[in-house]
C-alpha cells in the first residue's frame, strides 16, 4: 500500500482529501529507481481545474510510455491545505509517488492564464524551490514553463529556467536526452540550460538580455550566448492524426469541470477574429481525422468508463467532420447510455438538429457569442456573425422549442462608442421579439429567457489589437452601466437577464499579458502578501496589486491604456508563433480605417482560411489549412 | 437478474466519500463492460442500490450494494471481470445473484460491526479495558449528540448490540439501519469523556467488518440474505 505525504488528520481536516492522495484509474506507478528522470507536471490551480486540461493529459502520456521517464501530477493545494502544508511544514508533493517535488528533475508548469502567476510562485515556495531560477542548484528540478502565457513569458521569466514554446508534442524527447547526456559527462545546470536552448522551441530566459529606450519601451532583446537564436520559433505538430494522444486519462474520484472524455477535432481555427490570442497562436488549422477520433471516442469510454463525451476545438463548426464524427457518435452512445456534450456550435438547421438529438431542448439553452452589440463594431473585430444570422438561427430554435438563450458580448473594444453599447440591448431585445413573433402563445412555455453577459476586452499579444489601449476601469464601469441602461429601456426587458465580469482582475490581466521582465520583482511581492488563486473572484485582492505595482514603481497605465506605436518593439517580439508582425500590423490599421468608415459596406473584413488565404505567415510551417488545396 | 456485491474499501480508499464511491463503481461497471440496466427517462442511469454509507475516514471490509442486469451473468465472472479494473484498496469479495423477492440493499441493512484500533503512539490509561467493559455494561450508556445547533442525549445502550474489548482491539455490533443507526466513535468518544481522557479522534482507526440485515431475529450478513 502507497504511503501518503499527509497524515490522516491532516486529510480529514481538509475540504477534499481526494485533492491529495492519488490513486486514481489510469495514474501510472513506476519504480523510481529504475526511471532516470523523474517529472512532475504541474497545472497551477485547484486539482478539479487541473485535472480537467487536456494539454497535461497529452503529456503525461506521451511521457509515461518512455520507458525511462515517471512522470507525475501535481496541482495547488487549495487554500485549506496550504496553510495546513506551511504549518506543519510539509514540503509539496506529487500525487503519484507521494515523493517531495524537489527531489524531481523537472517540474513542468502550464500557464493557461495570467491571474495564475501568483500559484506558480505557490507551487515553488512549497517545493521549496527558490522562486528565482538564478539562485536555483543543482539539488533543485528544472522549471519548465509551457502552455498560452509561453507566447508572453517575460513578466514571470525570471521564476523560469526555461520555456517551452508552442506544443508539447514535438521536442521533449531532445530535450530529455540532453538532459541525459548532460548527467552523463557530469554537467552542470547552466550547462544543460546552454544545450537545451540551442534545442529548437526552447527558450531560455537567462541567455537573454532586454534592453529599454528611456520611455521604457523595449529597445532590443539580446541573445547572449553563443549559437541559440535570436528568436525562438513555435513549435507545432504537422499531422495531428498521427500523434501521441491520452487514450486511457486518469479517471478522478471526485467531479472535475471537464469530468468526461474529451476528443480534440482540430488545433487553430480558420477564422480570424481580431481580439482572439488563441485563433492566432494555434495556426494553422490542422484537422484530426475523422476515422481516429471514432476510434479514439471507443477505445476512451472503454478505458475510462466515462458516461459523457465532448468534442473540443475553438470552433468546432468548422471541422469538416463534424456531421460524420455526430452521427457515428450518436448512434454509439445511444445504446451504451453515453451522453454527447457539445460545444457551442454556430446556430444553423444542422446544429439544431444535432442538438435537439443529444440533450433536452426545454432544459438547455443556444449560445451566441456576437462579441459586439452593432454590425459595425462586429466588422471592426471581424466576427462574422451577423445579426440576420443571430435572428434567423433564433427563430428556428424558438420553433424547434429551445426558450432561453445566452448572448456573450465584450466591453470596450477599439472604437466603441455609446451607440455601439445600446446595441447589446437592442440585439437582446430583437431576439426576444422574435419569440414572441414566431412562438404561438399556447406553445409558450412561460417567457423567454435571455442572458447577456460582458466581459472587458484584454488586448493580447499576438493579435491585430496587441497595438490597442485598453479602456481605464472607470470607462468599464461607465461602459457596464450604460449596458444595463440599454437593457433596462427595451421594450422586452423583463425576459433580458445581465451579467457582468469583473472589472478589476481584467485590468490586471492586462498587465500581465502584455508585461515586460520589471514586472517579477512585483509579482512576487504581492505573492509574499498571501495573495494566491487570482483567478478566483473570492480570493481576489486587487488593491494588494495596486499597491505594489506603486511600490515597485510599475506604472500599469503604461501597459494597459497607453497606445502603442506601429514600430514599437514588443517584449514578446522575440518569439516567433509563425504569424508575421507585418500582418498582425495589416489587419490592426485595417481595423482602425474600418472604425473611420462611414457606413458597414465600406468596411473591409477579413475572410477566413478557407474562403481565401491571406498570407498571414503560418504556411511557412507547411501543414495544415495552408497546403491543402483550396479548390477541391 | 439482480447481484449483490460485496467489497472492501482499505488504503487511501477510505478518503473517498460516499457519493464518489457510487460514482466510481457506476464507471467501474463500464469499464468491466457489465450490461446493468438503465432507469428510463431523458437522463438514464444506472440501476444500484448502495447499503449504509461508510464515513470518510473509515475503512471497510464489509460493503454492499446491488445492482440490476439487462442480461444475466455468471456471478462470478461479475467479480472476476469487476476486480480487474478496480483502484488499489478497493476489492470485490463476493458476488450473489438476488431473488427478485429480497429487498435492496439499503433496505435491509440492520446492523454494523466494527473493529477499533488504536494509532500507534496512543497512550491509554492503565486498565481502559476493564473500564470500557463496565462503561458499556451499564444499564444506560449517555450520550451528547452535537448537530449543528442543538445538542442531543442519547442513550447508546439499545443501540448497542455487541461487543468485545481486547488490548489491541474493540469490537462494536451496533444498529446501522437508516432509521436509528450509530457510529461507532460516539461509543469511543462517551466512554473517553466518561473517564476524563481526551484522545484526538485521528488515533482511533475505525474499520467496518461487516454489514447485517435480519433474517428472522438473527443477524445475518447482507451477502447471505438474497431470498
Ligand atoms: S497562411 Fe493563409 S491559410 Fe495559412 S493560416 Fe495564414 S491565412 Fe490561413
Amino acid at each position: 500500500m502507497r504511503k501518503l505525504a499527509l497524515k490522516d488528520e491532516y486529510l480529514l481536516l481538509a475540504e477534499k482529501p481526494a485533492r491529495y492522495i492519488g490513486n486514481e484509474i489510469n495514474s501510472i506507478q513506476k519504480d523510481k529507481e529504475t526511471t532516470a528522470i523523474r517529472m512532475a507536471l504541474c497545472f497551477p490551480d485547484v486539482y478539479e481545474i487541473g485535472m480537467s486540461h487536456l494539454g497535461i493529459q497529452i503529456l503525461y502520456d506521451m511521457l509515461n510510455s518512455w520507458e525511462d521517464v515517471w512522470c507525475e501530477r501535481v496541482y495547488s493545494p487549495w487554500v485549506d491545505m496550504d496553510r495546513i502544508m506551511r504549518e506543519a511544514s510539509i514540503p509539496l508533493f506529487a500525487l503519484e509517488s507521494q515523493d517531495p517535488i524537489r527531489e524531481f528533475d523537472f517540474l513542468g508548469i502550464t500557464i493557461q492564464y495570467e491571474l495564475c502567476y501568483t500559484n506558480i510562485l505557490q507551487i515553488l515556495d512549497l517545493s521549496g524551490i527558490p522562486y528565482y531560477a538564478r539562485e536555483r542548484s543543482d539539488a533543485d528540478p528544472i522549471v519548465i514553463g509551457g502552455g498560452p502565457c509561453t507566447y508572453n513569458p517575460e513578466p514571470i521569466a525570471d521564476f523560469f529556467d526555461l520555456f517551452y514554446i508552442g506544443e508539447g508534442e514535438t521536442r521533449y524527447r531532445e530535450l530529455l536526452d540532453c538532459y541525459l547526456e548532460n548527467r552523463k559527462q557530469g554537467g552542470s545546470r547552466d550547462e544543460f540550460l546552454l544545450a537545451a536552448a540551442r534545442i529548437p522551441g526552447i527558450y531560455v530566459p537567462r541567455f537573454y538580455r532586454t534592453e529599454y529606450y528611456p520611455d521604457g519601451t523595449v529597445s532590443a532583446m539580446k541573445p547572449l550566448a553563443e549559437g541559440i537564436p535570436a528568436r525562438i520559433r513555435k513549435e507545432l505538430v504537422d499531422d495531428v492524426s498521427h500523434t501521441c494522444y491520452p487514450l486511457k486519462p486518469v479517471v478522478p474520484f471526485i467531479k472535475t469541470t471537464q469530468d468526461r472524455v474529451t476528443l480534440e477535432l482540430q488545433r487553430g481555427c480558420i477564422r480570424g477574429c481580431r481580439f482572439c490570442q488563441a485563433g492566432y497562436l494555434y495556426r494553422p488549422v490542422r484537422e484530426r481525422d475523422v476515422d481516429v477520433l471514432k476510434k479514439y471516442a471507443i477505445t476512451m469510454l472503454e478505458n475510462t468508463g466515462y458516461e459523457e463525451i465532448s468534442l473540443s476545438s475553438l470552433s468546432s463548426s468548422d471541422y469538416s467532420g463534424l456531421a460524420e464524427l455526430i452521427d457515428f457518435l450518436i448512434t454509439e452512445c445511444k445504446s451504451q447510455h453515453t451522453n454527447i456534450s457539445l460545444p457551442s456550435l454556430r446556430i444553423d438547421a444542422f446544429s439544431l438538429d444535432v442538438m435537439s438529438k443529444v440533450q433536452d431542448v426545454k432544459k438547455s439553452s443556444l449560445t451566441f457569442a456576437p462579441e459586439a452589440g452593432s454590425q459595425r463594431l462586429r466588422n471592426i473585430i471581424n466576427k462574422g456573425l451577423t445579426e440576420e444570422m443571430i435572428l434567423e438561427g433564433a427563430a428556428t430554435a424558438f420553433e424547434a422549442g429551445w426558450s432561453r438563450v445566452k448572448l456573450y458580448f465584450m466591453l470596450g473594444l477599439p472604437s466603441e462608442t455609446e451607440a455601439d453599447i445600446s446595441g447589446i440591448g437592442e440585439l437582446a431585445n430583437r431576439i426576444a421579439a422574435v419569440y414572441y413573433e414566431t412562438v404561438p402563445k399556447e406553445k409558450r412555455n412561460g417567457k423567454v429567457q435571455i442572458i447577456a453577459s460582458t466581459s472587458f476586452f484584454i488586448p493580447k499579444p499576438f493579435t491585430p489589437f496587441q497595438w490597442a489601449p485598453q479602456a481605464t476601469k472607470e470607462a468599464f464601469l461607465d461602459k457596464a452601466y450604460l449596458t444595463r441602461k440599454s437593457i433596462s429601456s427595451q421594450l422586452n426587458q423583463k425576459s433580458i437577464k445581465y451579467n457582468w465580469h469583473e472589472t478589476d482582475s481584467s485590468v490586471l490581466e492586462c498587465v500581465l499579458a502584455r508585461g515586460d521582465r520589471r514586472l517579477a520583482p512585483a509579482i512576487l511581492e504581492v505573492y509574499r502578501k498571501g495573495c494566491i488563486f487570482d483567478a478566483w473572484s473570492e480570493h481576489y485582492r486587487h488593491d494588494v496589486w495596486m499597491e505594489t505595482f506603486k511600490e515597485n514603481d510599475v506604472d500599469i497605465s503604461f501597459y494597459t491604456t497607453r497606445e502603442r506605436a506601429d514600430d514599437e518593439i514588443f517584449p514578446w517580439d522575440f518569439i516567433d508563433c509563425g504569424i508575421s508582425k507585418e500582418y498582425l500590423r495589416k489587419e490592426w490599421h485595417k481595423a482602425r480605417s474600418a472604425a473611420q468608415a462611414s457606413s458597414e459596406s465600406e468596411q473591409l473584413v477579413t475572410p477566413n482560411c478557407r474562403e481565401q488565404c491571406q498570407g498571414c505567415g503560418a504556411a511557412s510551417f507547411r501543414t495544415g489549412i495552408c497546403v491543402l488545396d483550396k479548390n477541391i | 437478474m439482480k447481484v449483490r456485491i460485496k467489497f472492501s474499501k482499505t488504503g487511501v480508499m477510505k478518503f473517498i466519500g460516499h457519493l464518489d464511491m457510487m460514482r466510481y463503481f457506476q464507471k467501474a461497471i463500464r469499464r468491466a463492460k457489465i450490461d446493468i440496466a438503465y432507469s428510463g427517462g431523458f437522463s438514464p442511469h444506472q440501476i444500484m442500490s448502495f447499503a449504509a454509507p461508510l464515513g470518510v475516514g473509515l475503512t471497510s471490509l464489509g460493503e454492499y450494494f446491488d445492482i440490476e442486469l439487462r442480461t444475466a451473468m455468471d456471478e462470478e465472472a461479475i467479480k472476476e471481470r469487476l476486480n480487474q479494473v478496480m483502484a488499489e484498496g478497493v476489492a470485490i469479495l463476493e458476488t450473489t445473484a438476488l431473488a427478485d423477492t429480497a429487498g435492496n440493499a439499503m433496505a435491509s441493512v440492520a446492523a454494523a460491526a466494527y473493529e477499533v484500533t488504536f494509532a500507534e503512539g496512543t497512550v491509554l490509561p492503565d486498565g481502559w479495558t476493564g473500564q470500557l467493559t463496565a462503561f458499556l455494561d451499564q444499564p444506560q450508556i449517555p450520550y451528547h449528540k452535537l448537530t449543528s445547533k442543538v445538542s442531543r442525549m442519547l442513550d447508546l445502550k439499545p443501540l448497542l448490540y455487541d461487543s468485545k474489548v481486547t488490548e489491541e482491539k474493540v469490537y462494536l455490533l451496533v444498529n446501522a439501519s437508516s432509521a436509528d443507526n450509530i457510529k461507532p466513535i460516539f461509543v469511543m468518544k462517551a466512554f473517553f469523556e466518561s473517564i476524563g481522557v481526551t484522545i484526538s479522534e485521528h488515533s482511533l482507526y475505525i474499520c467496518r467488518m461487516e454489514t447485517y440485515g435480519l433474517n428472522g431475529d438473527k443477524f445475518v450478513p447482507l451477502s447471505a440474505l438474497t431470498e
